[in-house]
């Protein structure tokens, strides 16, 4: 197994999550089972949830522990996103989830207006965010700029949103069991 | 023809018949009985028995069923169907798809259409209860919604890396409209766009206004695809597939491809390579365009994607009037999905072969080849058409 991958500290390589609410599989056992609560049924005036697959489960568990974290190939330490059975590089079935400093910049953004679902309708003009990772420039999170971790999705003003801006990671339960990443602009 | 490899496409099959529906904001027939009378319509006008039918190709999202329309149209015995994926980036594959079918003699006669109500029927980004689980959960919880929002990180970062302006976008909207505003059957038929209406529109996701989306049609379209040899009896002058390609670049995305090296470079690259290749000319041949256009950017995009000019210079391409009648590419010359109809890009077929029949409502003198295309930003395909 591969040891070359090196970074600050909080960024080591961990295996996946075992939250109380969320029997973890044993590394490499088999099939793979859904380690994430079943989501609660879709409420039509709330914002949505993740409905991950078995692949993404771990990045939500993680959000939920406050880490920001990208599933990585154990064998050759290269990182994809969005997580996959097998890494495109080596075709390696094992991956690690690499910690990230949770910094980056504003990729692309959008101001979404009506119409809408209706409790993003009710924010509109919000942002969506792009993130580019300052750790994996490649790997960019879709996201919303807020001016606080539980601030309205409309919280910055549109005029402050620039492509290029620092953002850092912040997280916000959206629902009870069910965390999101956030951004807040570096230079508020 | 000789059986050389790699050359069994080329010319091989024609498009023979085309046929289509009113469109409309509501129609009140159903899928199912616009796409019977779509492809109904395609085979008189080629002159063929419905019952010589033996192959069929189609989309996907709100499908017809090629069961239920074998059976409604009086198809004989079908020997080859398939359905091309990822909504519109299908249209273009479903003719690529009849064309192998018939060059390597599965099948002889073979219809490919299009019905949906997108205008009366559902929205399909307001499903909340059934998501796509990838991408969706890295995408839609923060609001990325609806493909406008997808299509719009990728055009505010164009406008960013490049240039472009919202009146580079607005070029597009301008010639898609001024060509519906020709074309009696076009939902914009009487409906001219000005400036002063684009740059005031309501925004639909920043940078992207209502001008530059496409409509929201009902409606059907069908076309008949046979072999070379069997046009010259047929009642209208045929439509050479002369080269058909797909396109799924490595580590594509689908609408939210943000996660690759450069997403500014879509599924378009991928078919035209394959495309240029299969074919006797180039861009700099092309007579006419129909641009998958369900968003104003995704033109400037495909422009560079299919090599009518460099990287980075697909919003420059449009001044000038480029995409007007008399342009460097008269564009979407039926009005396309933005003026004219939305149903999946089907109408850029049809009027690529009204055109090269030269019977276009805004003909181009003399055309004798096009280029098709379909959704950019999404697995995709495209034809070049000649006469
Ligand atoms: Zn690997």
């Amino acid at each position: 197994m591969s040891t070359s991958m090196t970074g600050p500290t909080d960024n080591a390589p961990e295996p996946r999550p075992s939250p109380r609410t969320c029997p973890s599989p044993e590394p490499h056992s088999s099939p793979r089972t859904r380690p994430f609560p079943e989501p609660p049924p879709p409420d039509a005036d709330a914002l949505l949830l993740p409905v991950p697959d078995d692949d993404g489960a771990p990045f939500w568990q993680y959000a939920a522990r406050g880490e920001l974290r990208v599933q990585g190939c154990a064998a050759c330490g290269e990182l994809r996103f969005p997580p996959r059975p097998c890494c495109p590089h080596c075709q390696s079935f094992d991956d690690r989830w690499q910690r990230m400093s949770g910094r980056g910049r504003i990729w692309s953004y959008v101001l979404p207006h009506p119409p809408l679902l209706p409790a993003y309708a009710a924010q509109a003009p919000y942002n969506v965010i792009v993130v580019e990772l300052a750790d994996a420039p490649r790997i960019r999170l879709v996201g919303n700029l807020v001016a606080a971790p539980d601030a309205p999705l409309d919280s910055v003003d549109p005029a402050r949103i620039r492509i290029g801006a620092p953002v850092k990671v912040v997280f916000h339960e959206q629902a009870p069991g069910v965390t999101v990443p956030r951004w807040l602009l570096e230079r508020p | 023809m000789g059986a050389t490899m790699g050359a069994g496409l080329k010319d091989a099959a024609v498009i023979a018949g085309i046929g289509q529906t009113a469109f409309a904001k509501r129609l009140p027939e159903s899928e199912r009985a616009l796409a019977c009378r779509a492809i109904v319509a395609a085979l008189d006008d080629a002159g063929i028995a419905p019952s010589e039918v033996d192959a069929f190709a189609s989309y996907t999202m709100e499908e017809t069923d090629e069961v239920e329309v074998a059976k409604a149209i009086g198809a004989g015995d079908v020997t080859f169907f398939a359905k091309a994926g990822y909504g519109g980036g299908g249209s273009c594959a479903t003719v690529a798809h009849l064309a192998a079918a018939i060059a390597t003699g599965q099948a002889s006669v073979g219809v490919a259409w299009r019905s949906r109500k997108r205008g009366s029927g559902p929205r399909p980004w307001r499903n909340t209860a059934v998501q796509l689980p990838t991408p969706a959960q890295w995408t839609r919880p923060f609001g990325l919604l609806r493909p406008a929002d997808e299509i719009g990180i990728l055009a505010r970062r164009y406008m960013h890396e490049y240039g472009a302006t919202r009146d580079h976008f607005f070029n597009v909207a301008l010639a898609c409209r001024n060509r519906a505003n020709q074309n009696p059957d076009a939902v914009m038929y009487e409906r001219p766009l000005t400036r002063e209406m684009y740059m005031t529109a309501r925004w639909i996701s920043e940078p992207l206004c209502l001008f530059d989306n496409c409509l929201e049609t009902d409606g059907a379209l069908a076309c008949v695809v046979v072999a070379a040899e069997r046009a010259r009896d047929l009642r209208q002058r045929p439509v050479y597939v002369h080269s058909a390609a797909q396109g799924l670049p490595a580590q594509h995305h689908g609408m939210v491809n943000y996660w690759t090296d450069d997403p500014l470079t879509g599924p378009a690259w991928t078919a035209a390579r394959q495309l240029w290749k299969q074919a006797d000319f180039g861009p700099e041949d092309v007579d006419v365009a129909q641009i998958y256009d369900a968003f104003t950017p995704l033109i400037p995009l495909s422009l560079e994607g299919y090599g009518f000019c460099g990287r980075g210079e697909g919003a420059a391409f449009t001044e000038g009037g480029a995409l007007e009648t008399g342009g460097r590419l008269p564009l979407n010359t039926a009005g396309g999905g933005l003026s004219e109809a939305y149903v999946h890009g089907f109408n850029l077929i049809t009027e690529g072969v009204r055109q090269l029949r030269g019977t276009a409502t805004a003909q181009v003198p003399d055309a004798a080849t096009c280029l098709v295309t379909a959704g950019e930003g999404v697995p995709t395909s495209a034809l070049l058409l000649r006469s």
